[in-house]
């Protein structure tokens, strides 16, 4: 013990050693770091680009390659690498042709955010596919919304028709208390799950009255922009 | 214990049951709890903590006579969110639909008591063989633990185990073992067989009280 | 309530998904500190203030971060920028507000090591919230956290008074009426939820 107090004494006097000591490890760590950045980098974006590319299929039927571009007010342009802002997705299919657009929407739900990824067809202007991301729901209760086939096939066909101004959705995307679907644009809820079920309608809606009018005048550069 | 004492049974197996970091000593529950939800990621949870128990462990005791005294909690700081942040990116280039399920609780192991804990009371002042042993006994009876605790609230909560369903169409489960309250019960339930088991042998452990003797 | 308005923000972070009782942050002082009334309420204000400022310093580190493209390196700058900004307060109020010192004092160097400190840092980080945005969430968090452990306390108190059999004693018991109280907040949940 008396070779630690004697050491104690010393670097009380002077900070070196711990200047040292400190600037040694951080030197250490920042190294180990960066090598397991670079080495895992590659593989992190391919799991990213095939979770991506997944989820894009799982909504646009057919899809199986895909261009990411941003959505701005003066139009479309590719994403970049690690963009950030209103991304969608065209998907095209085997022969290259546009199968859809997929895009993502979020809102609150019953626990936390839901997050989830919606293909839009142009050819029927409708939704064909709807697909949660990232959720807390409730297990049994509220995550039926991941599960539940009645509620699934709502996006089978969900009505997403722009008006003659082009600037919003003909009817606006709402979901209505369970077996009282009337309208395309209608979204049946789960009974049991109404608060999941209508975070789902009214992301869908914010997603589809902001983002596609901006896309829809582009619909025919996506077309022509093979992958 | 004497610092000649070499590497016995007891260095490894005083962490599965006597001094079993989460049973006995409580410590290392609040970023972990959260993730007990189903087996598979109680699992690489426990996992991960091993890993970084056993790697921050063995640089810090290889390093131990460099480290002067003031500054060793800011060192061992920096080396074990270092080693967490390795995890990190190795979970994530492994499987990203695991590394969503746990979400930010993976850097939560740097604030794991038992990680630092272990550094303070036992990395610091044992040679390396002997760190890597301890650490990895401890690794696994937090391993071991937390998985029965995931394996329990699984079956209960959603009747099935590692996604696999166990007792078919029938059975309707007790979703709130895998809500929140569902992780304190179970856990306090273990806690009881645990007195209870120990009890009936006779053998007196004293429960800790949260990681408040730790810092 | 949109989800990004600051109430709405407040009211996730102290009852939807507070932080002891829905996301298991915290619980160390929750179990430890929580024995009398009368340290459990300084322990929560305690930790509400260190909250309020790691959430600050994470805010910025994040920036600098984020401008300079090393996010590879946010964790270990979250933990060692938080630990010393901790120990700064500590010494600053141990020289200036010495009586507040006597009353928080103790509980400081207990809570760097708090999970929900780094917790709240990291949360705010992967929910991109803004600077307004991250106090709010500091603030509603702290809130939680001392209405839990404040429920907690006055919990505990009473059941001193209790015949509890002998392997209950202690933690075993102390984490069941924690699974009683996030049962009820369950009950909180719905909240925010879309009308």
């Amino acid at each position: 013990m008396t070779g630690h107090e004697i050491r104690h004494q010393q670097t009380r006097t002077s900070p070196w050693p711990m200047f040292a000591a400190l600037g040694g490890i951080a030197m250490l760590s920042g190294f180990l770091v960066v090598l397991v950045y670079q080495v895992t980098r590659p593989m992190i974006a391919r799991n990213q680009r095939q979770a991506i590319m997944a989820a894009i299929s799982r909504v646009i039927p057919g899809a199986v390659r895909n261009r990411a571009f941003v959505v701005t007010d003066s139009g479309l342009r590719p994403a970049k690498k690690g963009e950030t802002g209103d991304i969608i997705y065209a998907g095209y299919d085997k022969d290259g042709k546009l199968a859809g657009i997929a895009a993502r929407a979020a809102a609150q739900g019953y626990a936390d955010m839901i997050y989830m990824l919606y293909g839009y067809d142009p050819k029927c202007r409708c939704i064909r596919g709807m697909k949660v991301l990232k959720m807390t729901e409730t297990p049994g209760l509220g995550d039926r919304i991941k599960t539940d086939p009645a509620f699934v096939a709502n996006f089978e066909a969900l009505d997403a028709r722009l008006d003659e101004s082009g600037r919003k959705l003909a009817h606006p995307i709402v979901t209505v208390k369970h077996g009282s679907k009337r309208h395309p644009w209608e979204i049946d809820a789960i009974s049991g799950a109404t608060i999941s079920s209508r975070a789902v309608g009214k992301a869908l809606n914010a997603s589809a009255q902001r983002l596609l009018p901006k896309i829809a005048p582009y619909i025919d550069t996506l077309r022509e922009s093979k992958p | 214990m004497s610092k000649k004492d070499g590497i016995t049974w007891e260095t490894f197996a005083d962490g599965l049951w006597r001094d079993n970091p989460v049973l006995v000593m409580l410590l290392g529950l609040c970023p972990t709890l959260a993730v007990s939800n189903s087996a598979i990621n109680s699992l690489s949870m426990g996992l991960a903590t091993t890993f970084v128990l056993i790697s921050s462990g063995a640089l810090i005791s290889l390093l131990r006579r460099f480290i002067p005294r003031q500054v060793r909690i800011a060192t061992y700081i920096v080396i074990i969110a270092t080693f967490v942040t390795m995890v990190d990116y190795t979970i994530q280039a492994i499987s990203l639909d695991l590394y969503n399920a746990l979400g930010a609780f993976i850097q939560l192991i740097v604030v794991n008591c038992i990680i630092l804990g272990r550094a303070e009371a036992y990395a610091s002042k044992n040679p390396l063989g002997k760190t890597v042993v301890n650490a990895l006994g401890m690794g696994t009876g937090f391993t071991l633990a937390l998985f029965t605790l995931g394996a329990i609230r699984e079956i209960l909560g959603a009747g099935s185990l590692f996604g696999v369903d166990l007792f078919g169409p029938s059975f309707e489960p007790w979703v709130v073992m895998i809500l929140p309250p569902g992780g304190f019960i179970v856990l306090s339930l273990m806690l009881l067989a645990f007195n209870f088991i120990n009890a009936r042998a006779g053998r007196k452990i004293e429960q800790s009280e949260g990681c408040s003797h730790a810092a | 309530m949109q989800p990004d308005s600051l109430i709405f923000i407040f009211l996730n972070a102290a009852l939807m998904n507070n932080f002891v009782l829905a996301l298991f942050l915290g619980l160390c002082p929750f179990l430890g500190v929580s024995g009398k009334l009368e340290t459990a309420v300084p322990m929560g204000l305690a930790t509400s203030f260190v909250m309020l400022v790691s959430s600050l310093c994470a805010y910025v580190i994040n920036l600098i971060l984020v401008r300079y493209d090393i996010e590879f390196l946010r964790l270990i700058a979250y933990i060692a920028v938080i630990a010393s900004a901790v120990q700064l307060v500590e010494m600053t109020m141990k020289k200036y507000t010495p009586g507040l010192f006597r009353s928080l004092g103790i509980f400081l160097p207990l809570i760097t090591t708090n999970c929900a400190i780094l917790g709240l840092a990291l949360f705010q980080t992967f929910k991109h919230y803004d600077f307004f945005q991250s106090v709010v969430y500091a603030l509603g968090a702290g809130a939680g956290f001392t209405l839990a452990i404040a429920l907690m306390a006055g919990l505990r108190e009473k059941l001193d008074l209790s015949d509890v059999p002998g392997i209950a004693k202690g933690a075993a018991l102390s984490l069941m009426l924690g699974g009683l109280l996030s049962l009820s907040f369950m009950g909180f949940a719905g909240l925010g939820g879309a009308h």
